[in-house]
Formats: C-alpha cells, sequence, structure tokens
C-alpha cells in the first residue's frame, strides 16, 4: 500500500500537475456552489418552511417584527454556518492527520480525539457548571490533546510504529476508558442530561454568541492548514524523504498537531462526538483531486461543509418534529465507507 | 505439547492450585458482596440469615436482590470470558473480543427494538429477550465474518476486527435513531443497559441465563482440542483432520450465543472478553482444556469484583458495573497494545 501510494504521490507531485490543478480548482469551485445553494435551501426547511425570498429578506432588509426573519436569523442561519464551519474543520482535521501519520484510517473520532474534547466537557459540566462558552473550548482543546496524545503514543510506542490497526484499537480503548469515566462523573453529579442535550443536540441550539468565538478559531486554522498543506504532502512520501527534501519534519508534525486539536476541539464543542467525516471526505477528496494536499485540504474544507449542511438538512427533514442527531446521520453514511476500507487493508498494514 | 510425564504432572498440579486460588477468590468475593451495599450486613448478620434467622426485611435484601445479582453477575464474567477465550482462539488475535467486534451491539439493537415493540415487561419477556439477543448479535456476527471474508485470503485477523469496529459504529448509529422514538421510562432504561449495569437482579433473570449456559459451557470445553489444534494454524489443522471452516463456523455461533445470552441479561459490559483470557493465559498457559475453566473463573472473579466496586464506590447512588469494568480493563487492553509485537 505504501510503496504504491508514495509512487501515485510521486508522479502526480511532479509529472500531472497542470492537469490536476484545473480538475481541482473545477472541484473546489463547483463545491462553493453547491455548497451556497444547499445553505440557501437549508434556510428555507425546518418545521417552518419559506420561499426563498423570505430568507433572503431576512438577511438583507431584517425587520425585527417579523416572526419568519427572526427564525431565519435566530435559528436558521447561525445553524447552518456552523454545519459549515464544523464540516470544514473535521474534513481539514482528518486530511491533515492522515497526511502526517500516512494513516489511511486516521480520523479525529476513531482516534479518541472527540472522546477526549467530551470527556473534558462532562467534567467542565460536574464542577464548573455556568461556565463561558470560551473555557470550554478551551477545555475541550485540552481534552482532544491529552486522548490524542495518549492514543498515537501508545500506539507507536512499538517497533511497527503507529499502524492503522493499533491506531484503531487506541483509538477504542482510549474512547471506552474516557467515555466510562465523563459517564461515571456525570451519572454521580447529575449532570448526565445536560450533557446528553449539549451533544445530542448537534448544531441545532449554535447560538451567534458561539460563532463570534468559533468563527475566527476555525477559519485561522483552516488558514494555516493551507500554508502547512506542502509540507504536509512532502511528508505523505515519508519522513526519511521529507528531510532528505529539506524539511523540517518534528516542527512541520508539531504544528499539523496543533491545527488537528484545535479544529476537532472546536467541532466537539458545538456538534459534540460527531466521527467519519473526516475519515470519508479527505478519502473522497483524493479520489477527485490526486494526492497533492495543497489541493486535498482546500477541497476537504469544501466538501466537508457540503457534508455537514446537507446532514443537519437530512437531521431536521427525516422527521420534523424530533431532531435527529447528526451524528447518527453521518455514521449511516459513513460506516459503509468505513467498511470499504477495512476490507481493503492488506493483511499485514 | 511433547512435554513428559512429569511436566505434566507438574502443569497439571499448578494447574489444581491456580484453580483453588480463583475457587477461594471467588467465594470470598461473594461473600463479601453479600455484605456490602446500602444495607451493611455484618459477617455474623449473614451467617444468622444464611441459616434462616434473618428477619423480614434482611431476608428480603439478601435473598431477592443480592443473591441473584451476584449470581448473575458471576454467570456474566464466566460467559463473556468464555465467549472471548474461543473468538480470540479462531481469529488467533490476542485482542479480540465479542464487544470488539459488534457483536454486544447487535445484541443491543434487538434489545432496543423489543422495547420499543413491547413496552410491558412481562415475565415472557425475560425469556425472550435472550433468544431476540441472539438473533441481533447472530445477524451482526454473520455479517462481520461474510464482510472479512475473502475468498483468496480466508479470514484476516485485521480485517476481522476493522469490519467489526465499522459494525459497532454503525449499529450505535442507528440505535441513536431509535432512541429517539423512546417515551421516558423506555429511555432510561436503555441507557442504564448501555452503561452496563446488571438489571435483571431478581431470580427469573438468573433461570432465564443458566439454560444457555449449561448447553454452551460443557460444548465449548469439550471442543477446546479443536481451539488448541485452531490455534496451530489453518495448514496444520487441515493435516491434523480437522475440517476448519466448519468447527470455526460452529465456534463462532457458539460464542456469539454465549455472549449475546449474558449481554441481554448484563447490559452492554466489555473488555471482560479481552482481559480474562489474557489473564488466564498467564496463569495456566496456552492450552484450552485447563485455559478455557481458568478462564470461565477469572471472568466471573472479574465481574463479581466490578459489581462490589459499582455498588459500593459512591453509595448511596450506584454507577454501573460496565463503567467500572471499562475503567479497569481499557488501561489494561492499551497496555497489551503497547506490549504485542506487531
Amino acid at each position: 500500500m505504501k510503496v504504491s501510494t508514495n509512487d501515485a504521490v510521486r508522479s502526480d507531485l511532479f509529472v500531472k500537475k497542470t492537469d490536476r490543478s484545473w480538475r481541482a480548482l473545477l472541484v473546489i469551485v463547483v463545491g462553493l456552489c453547491v455548497l451556497v445553494i444547499s445553505m440557501a435551501f437549508s434556510l428555507t426547511q425546518g418545521v417552518v418552511q419559506m420561499p426563498l425570498s423570505a430568507a433572503w429578506d431576512a438577511l438583507m432588509h431584517f425587520t425585527p417584527g417579523s416572526m419568519q426573519h427572526l427564525i431565519i436569523q435566530d435559528l436558521r442561519l447561525p445553524r447552518v454556518l456552523a454545519s459549515a464551519l464544523v464540516g470544514a474543520a473535521l474534513a481539514v482535521a482528518g486530511a491533515v492527520m492522515q497526511g502526517i501519520t500516512q494513516n489511511p484510517m486516521a480520523d479525529s473520532g476513531l482516534m479518541g480525539l472527540n472522546a477526549g474534547a467530551s470527556f473534558m466537557l462532562s467534567l467542565c459540566f460536574a464542577f464548573v457548571p455556568g461556565l463561558s462558552y470560551s473555557y470550554i473550548i478551551l477545555y475541550s482543546f485540552l481534552g482532544a490533546s491529552i486522548s490524542a496524545g495518549m492514543v498515537y503514543g501508545i500506539s507507536s510506542l512499538q517497533r511497527g510504529g503507529a499502524t492503522p490497526m493499533r491506531l484503531v484499537l487506541a483509538g477504542i480503548a482510549v474512547s471506552a476508558l474516557l467515555a466510562a469515566i465523563g459517564h461515571g462523573i456525570a451519572i454521580y453529579f447529575g449532570v448526565a442530561q445536560d450533557i446528553a442535550f449539549w451533544t445530542a443536540g448537534g448544531v441545532a441550539g449554535t447560538t451567534w454568541q458561539q460563532l463570534r468565538i468559533l468563527f475566527p478559531c476555525i477559519v485561522v486554522t483552516l488558514f494555516a492548514a493551507i500554508l502547512l498543506s506542502r509540507s504536509i504532502s512532502l511528508l505523505s512520501l515519508g519522513e526519511e524523504i521529507a528531510q532528505g527534501l529539506g524539511l523540517r519534519v518534528n516542527s512541520v508534525k508539531f504544528a499539523a498537531a496543533l491545527v488537528v486539536l484545535v479544529l476537532a476541539g472546536a467541532s466537539v464543542s458545538v456538534v459534540g462526538p460527531v466521527g467519519l467525516v473526516g475519515l470519508i471526505i479527505p478519502h473522497i477528496a483524493r479520489y477527485l483531486v490526486g494526492v497533492d494536499y495543497r489541493w486535498i485540504i482546500p477541497s476537504s474544507a469544501v466538501l466537508g461543509s457540503l457534508l455537514l449542511v446537507l446532514a443537519d438538512l437530512g437531521a431536521r427533514m427525516l422527521n420534523p418534529l424530533h431532531e435527529t442527531p447528526i451524528g447518527a446521520i453521518i455514521a449511516l453514511i459513513g460506516v459503509p465507507f468505513f467498511l470499504y476500507l477495512a476490507r481493503k487493508q492488506r493483511r499485514e498494514a | 505439547m511433547g512435554s513428559t510425564g512429569q511436566q505434566k504432572k507438574k502443569k497439571s498440579s499448578k494447574f489444581i492450585a491456580v484453580l483453588l486460588v480463583l475457587g477461594i477468590l471467588l467465594v470470598l468475593s461473594i461473600i463479601f458482596s453479600m455484605k456490602s451495599g446500602y444495607t451493611h450486613l455484618t459477617f455474623h448478620d449473614l451467617l444468622r440469615i444464611l441459616l434462616g434467622g434473618g428477619s423480614d426485611k434482611e431476608n428480603l435484601v439478601l435473598f431477592t436482590f443480592r443473591m441473584p445479582r451476584i449470581i448473575i453477575a458471576m454467570l456474566v464474567g464466566a460467559g463473556l470470558a468464555l465467549s472471548g477465550c474461543i473468538i480470540q482462539g479462531i481469529a488467533r488475535n490476542a485482542l479480540a473480543d465479542p464487544g470488539l467486534l459488534g457483536i454486544n451491539a447487535g445484541a443491543g439493537l434487538m434489545v432496543v427494538l423489543f422495547v420499543l415493540l413491547f413496552p410491558t415487561k412481562t415475565a415472557l419477556s425475560v425469556f425472550t429477550l435472550p433468544f431476540l439477543a441472539l438473533i441481533g448479535a447472530g445477524v451482526a456476527a454473520v455479517l462481520i465474518y461474510l464482510l472479512a471474508y475473502k475468498n483468496l485470503e480466508g479470514l484476516s485477523p485485521l480485517r476481522l476486527i476493522l469490519t467489526g469496529v465499522g459494525m459497532q459504529v454503525g449499529i450505535s448509529a442507528a440505535m441513536i435513531v431509535l432512541v429517539i422514538l423512546l417515551d421516558e421510562s423506555q429511555f432510561n432504561f436503555v441507557t442504564v443497559w448501555q452503561a452496563g449495569r446488571i438489571w435483571g437482579a431478581s431470580w427469573k433473570f438468573v433461570i432465564a441465563l443458566l439454560p444457555w449456559l449449561l448447553v454452551l459451557v460443557p460444548y465449548v470445553f469439550f471442543k477446546a482440542r479443536v481451539l488448541d489444534v485452531l490455534g496451530v494454524g489453518e495448514e496444520i489443522a487441515w493435516g491434523l483432520g480437522v475440517s476448519v471452516e466448519r468447527e470455526r463456523r460452529m465456534l463462532l455461533a457458539a460464542a456469539v450465543a454465549l455472549a449475546a445470552s449474558c449481554v441481554a441479561v448484563s447490559g452492554n459490559i466489555s473488555f471482560v472478553g479481552l482481559i480474562a483470557p489474557h489473564l488466564a493465559r498467564r496463569l495456566v498457559g496456552l492450552g484450552h482444556q485447563i485455559l478455557l475453566p481458568c478462564c470461565a473463573l477469572t471472568g466471573a472473579l472479574l465481574v463479581s469484583i466490578s459489581d462490589i466496586l459499582a455498588r459500593t464506590l459512591v453509595q448511596p447512588s450506584e454507577i454501573p458495573t460496565g463503567i467500572v469494568v471499562a475503567v479497569v480493563g481499557a488501561p489494561y487492553f492499551l497496555y497489551l497494545l503497547a506490549k504485542s509485537g506487531r
């Protein structure tokens, strides 16, 4: 697997460059158009349906007295924006992880980052009730980094290094441990319901206040990821090669890890532990635009946004009176994909 | 294997010693478990109640609440441990476990469906639940087997585990969708089941669980040699005249049935099937004839100790037993993962 990918990367990086760039640009532009259309459509759908013109009016000529305008401005717009942001964040986190670990199974959910972040959430709820949102985000970064450190550290202790199997197993065990402790604490302090409410709601309860913190946080980190993308491409060739080409491997890895932690932590603090976005999207992006991370990362961002906006739309429309958790919808799409990847794995990969 | 008579003798005496020690520990844990809980009983009280001299209230606490729960904890521990031991033997992978392979999740999905469709828990339902769990677990297991099986390469352990993980994620997602449809009391039941609290703490459940174990456990012990042979490798097993694929399927079916019937009563307790075989292997080595009984005892001990902790750590409330098992089990699993060679 490794050898063949490396060859593909090499030929892709140095031979068919222009051809691939046009294709990638096309994917991004078309993706953005579809994204904007589905976001607009998403504004009009829900328990109260309204024409597109009403949504347009609500954005452009907001009248405080209008019920429709209030629904759009206060409920749906933050929600749609949050799902777009979180989708981009999760997908890019997955892409960066897959690039630096050269591991096709890397994903923030499978690697225990989500569990770490939500573990910290339950600690916050139990011990410091009424904590402000910016602190909650900070703590979920902290939780994500603790669990990521545990998973990666444990799975790369042995000589074989962090193989896909080891990463997945370590991710499961760390998730199970943190989930169990978090669950115990939640039951003991009687905050289980608050947490369930927080995480199961998906993007439904997002407020403008949350968005004000999230938006700069995620956008800045996404730009950082794009700046790093060339180095990540080189790293995905293998560490020796990257070093040979003059890359400072360790500092790139550190920066990339920081990017992943911020993106995963911020996402969990909004939607709760949604897995598999970071697994599926980079694979699709790679299929569409080739193996150069300078294209994979931006197109993952666009496609991830699109996936989450559509999943959120599905969450509202499947059963209009209840919210279907967005994580469940994504898992129903993502699991067959995961099974396909598992089937493709070689014996000892 | 190839050991001289003297070594064999030494081995069997060591085996008897291990079994004895485990047995004594188990009895101690039973006594301690009977004593502890919301109403604490002294050793003296316990003796008096057991001999028939207890007050009505004491009799109620001991015979109606604690005893069935202790027995269920032990049976479930033994059943899950055996199931894990078989699966590890078949997959030839030391990190396999019924929970990890999505079998518990399959059983859980059926439990949720059952709660959804038949809200009233009648006496009949107690006995149908293991069957339903078995169907769910069986379907999950067959799917995993089919998805992980490739014509030329057979059943690779890596694919088996990754497929199981995928299946588990998928089933939990389906479960979340279903859980929304439940009303509040059903929802509470399912959450508690998920966390692995031994919920059916009454004699009815002991009677519902026992026949399964009485049939399956002897069968598994009877097949110990086959497990040994399967562990040596497929070619050699063929050479020794074992029809590999058929035996594998039969044993897998037994493992699924064990896990499903236990999970139906105890809720989602994971990691026992993983850890108990490891501890047992450390104590008595690889031969399944000795390993299986030792494994059953270790599993019973693990769950019964976890259950004591679950009941006593945060009185007057109670942690689900599955959480205690996970808090102990997950670090041990990580330790195994860090240590394992590949």
